[in-house]
């Protein structure tokens, strides 16, 4: 799996199988082995179904292993108790509850609840721990609010004060980014792994987000929905074609060169050429032709090439220009983005005819 | 950073207040009117009308008191059951529990040996109170493990209190079949019993029911920390360390005694056991079993010596019934908390 490392390892499994008991005993993923140490920040992902959230249940002791190992801080999951792991394991996971009268203070300070006594009475480190997690997490403002006016991100953001609050080695998060919107999820993507780096804690979330999972975390956990398990550095699987084996549906394909999920044919079969200098105009120029179903043409490959796109970026904005192929089309000018792609759409419909 | 609210010791002391003032008038009213000096004392044992002491200290404080528990005791009930089942309409009647209850009542009366008595308890000697208790707790909690049984396949509130209103209508039925065959006499004093009153329990039999729901309070005021986590969910609760499993077995067998102890003496409550946990949710404006639980159980005595009192009101030696007169008087309380709450979206709807 990995080399030695100086820093501890917090979370181990072996040989691991998960799955529910059933009579035939179903396994969702098989041969399961991992390893995350203090600050290693561990992103799990995988098609529905694939067994990421049992997974993770598995890994906080929550629902028992069919087959293998976990240990937690160097101890078999299944020798500890309930008061142990819960000082071991802090948990975010997607049940819904009614949060009632609760504010963001009293969510996060379920955190506690493994060290206050059964009068559940917050002393002096309680309080110090609750109000530096709600911190953390930037929600100071918003302490006495009802947790139940809370927009979503901040809904998400509270509980992971509460999971930090906890204080405990491992940090396990379930989807904590769905329903989020792409500024909150770069943000609790970012938040995460600094926690991670900062107070030296082992986080593993799982995810759909592949783009920002690939961005973020130190170790990448795919499962492939065929009871397959695979870890490694983001950019091992990305280029492995471990990804593409997990996600790759009808028509489309994990691109490792751009890290993301790109149809596998071009929709339209014609190509265009991009003629400029290098820069943030002719990359999003290559992705305007992409997004209208055209291929880049590199002078080869067997596509018609239907015309070429002139870019000059400058100092301000940039221009483009659309040269059609043919003898007797003229060259035409567009100001915007806007206006290159109704060129580049007027001219397909012409050579399709619809 | 300040998070708790301070309203809820200033609102207990005075919701303990008003119980104390009910309480006391609830002593005063009846068929015979005792003015409040008569009423103390008779209580402090000076009084010189020997009927005014007799009518006090025999009739209306064991009365009272029973008021007093069975208040309580249905409210924190209610409050457990909305909680563990994480729905505001769960309560000891809505889950059929109160049937539950009955069917073990209906066994007792109807099957035991005892010939007719004009009083439904008179019949019965202390280890026949006992009995009843038993029976009655025994009945309840069954009815909560089938209930709880369900819980745990079925995630939809709603789909659960259908449930429960089925196994209130299997008990019902199973009584119906006692009632059939069991001798007029009998069947009536039964059917006595359904009306639900206060008045029945004398001071022999009040030991019973006080140990009861003392036990029932003990079990509960105990769990509050653990109470708040399960209502969060289950699986939440465990990660922050709660034995769920025990502490849900705990709060339940507390549910029961209390419901059970209450149906037992006093018949089918109806109202109280869903509507106090609500006003107490509203009025403290906390979802905290720690207040919670003394907030619902005053709130909840409140309710039932007002009704008491207001069930006395025709005078003459007439007692209305006091279903009905919980509901005419807690309704409205309970419609204008929600119409307060509803534009705060209230905690558990």
């Amino acid at each position: 799996m990995t080399g030695p490392s100086s820093r501890a390892a917090i979370l181990r499994a072996k040989g691991l199988s998960i799955g529910w008991r059933t009579r035939a005993e179903a396994a969702l993923a098989t041969g399961i082995g991992l390893e995350l140490r203090a600050r290693d920040f561990a992103a799990l992902v995988g098609p529905n179904g694939s067994g990421k959230s049992t997974l993770l249940r598995t890994l906080a002791g929550l629902q028992a292993p069919l087959r293998g190992e976990v240990e937690l801080c160097g101890r078999d999951i299944r020798r500890l108790d309930v008061e142990e792991r819960s000082k071991m394991a802090a948990c975010v996971f997607t049940d819904r509850f009614d949060s009632g009268y609760f504010t963001v203070f009293d969510i996060v300070a379920f955190g506690r609840y493994p060290y206050t006594d059964a009068r559940n009475r917050l002393e002096e480190r309680d309080l110090a721990a609750v109000e530096e997690a709600i911190r953390a997490v930037g929600l100071a403002s918003l302490v006495g609010r009802r947790f139940a006016e809370l927009s979503d991100g901040e809904r998400q953001k509270a509980l992971i004060a509460r999971a930090i609050a906890q204080d405990c080695p491992l940090l396990v998060l379930d989807e904590p980014t769905a329903f989020l919107d792409a500024p909150t999820r770069v943000e609790v993507f970012h938040m995460l792994r600094d926690l991670a780096r900062s107070s030296g804690k082992a986080v593993v979330l799982s995810t759909h987000d592949i783009d920002h999972a690939l961005r973020y975390a130190d170790s990448l956990w795919l499962m492939d929905g065929g009871h397959s398990f695979v870890a490694g550095a983001p950019e091992e699987l990305a280029t492995s074609g471990a990804i593409g084996r997990a996600f790759d549906g009808e028509g489309f394909r994990f691109d490792p060169i751009s890290g993301v999920f790109r149809s596998v044919e071009a929709e339209e079969p014609y190509a265009v050429g991009l003629e400029g200098p290098e820069g943030a105009a002719r990359a999003w120029a290559l992705r305007l032709v992409e997004r209208l179903g055209l291929v880049a043409s590199k002078g080869d490959g067997g596509l018609e090439t239907i015309g070429i796109v002139e870019i000059e970026a400058g100092e301000g904005e940039p221009r483009f220009a659309l040269r059609p192929t043919g003898p007797g089309k003229p060259r035409l000018a567009a100001a915007t983005y806007t206006d290159l792609a109704r060129l580049l759409n007027d001219l397909i419909a012409e050579r399709t005819g619809r | 950073m300040k998070a708790r609210s301070a309203i809820s010791s200033p609102l207990l002391a005075a919701l303990a207040l008003a119980a104390a003032l009910l309480f006391v008038a609830d002593l005063a009213f009846g068929s015979v009117r005792i003015p409040l000096a008569g009423v103390i004392d008779a209580l402090a044992g000076r009084s010189a009308d020997r009927a005014w002491t007799s009518i006090v200290l025999v009739f209306r404080l064991p009365k009272a008191l029973t008021a007093l528990a069975a208040g309580a005791a249905l409210a924190v009930s209610g409050l457990i059951l909305q909680t563990i089942f994480r729905n505001p309409l769960a309560g000891p009647d809505s889950l059929g529990i109160g049937a539950g209850a009955s069917v073990g009542v209906a066994l007792v009366v109807l099957a035991s040996g005892s010939t007719g008595e004009a009083s439904f308890l008179s019949g019965l000697g202390l280890a026949g109170y006992a009995l009843l208790f038993l029976a009655a707790g025994a009945g309840a909690f069954l009815v909560m493990v089938v209930i709880l049984l369900f819980a745990r396949r079925v995630e939809n509130g709603v789909t659960l209190l259908i449930i429960g209103i089925l196994v209130g209508y299997l008990a019902g039925s199973l009584v119906s079949l006692l009632v059939f065959f069991a001798t007029p006499q009998k069947a009536q004093v039964y059917l006595g019993w359904t009306y639900g009153s206060f008045s029945s329990v004398t001071f022999r039999q009040l030991p019973v029911l006080l140990a009861a729901v003392a036990i029932g309070f003990a079990l509960t005021v105990r769990s509050s920390k653990s109470l708040n986590a399960l209502l969060m969910g289950e699986r939440f609760a465990e990660t922050l360390g709660i034995r769920t499993k025990r502490s849900r077995t705990r709060v339940l067998v507390a549910a029961a005694v209390l419901a059970g102890a209450v149906t037992a003496f006093c018949g089918p409550i109806a109202f109280l056991g869903i509507a106090a946990p609500q006003a107490a949710r509203r009025a403290f404006r906390s979802s905290d079993h720690a207040v919670l639980v003394p907030g619902a159980a005053l709130l909840g005595s409140v309710f039932a010596l007002a009704a008491d009192i207001a069930s006395q009101a025709p005078g003459k030696g007439a007692v209305l019934p006091i279903n009905p007169i919980l509901a005419i008087i807690g309704a409205p309380i309970i419609l204008s908390l929600f119409l307060r709450g509803s534009r705060e979206e209230g905690g558990l709807r």
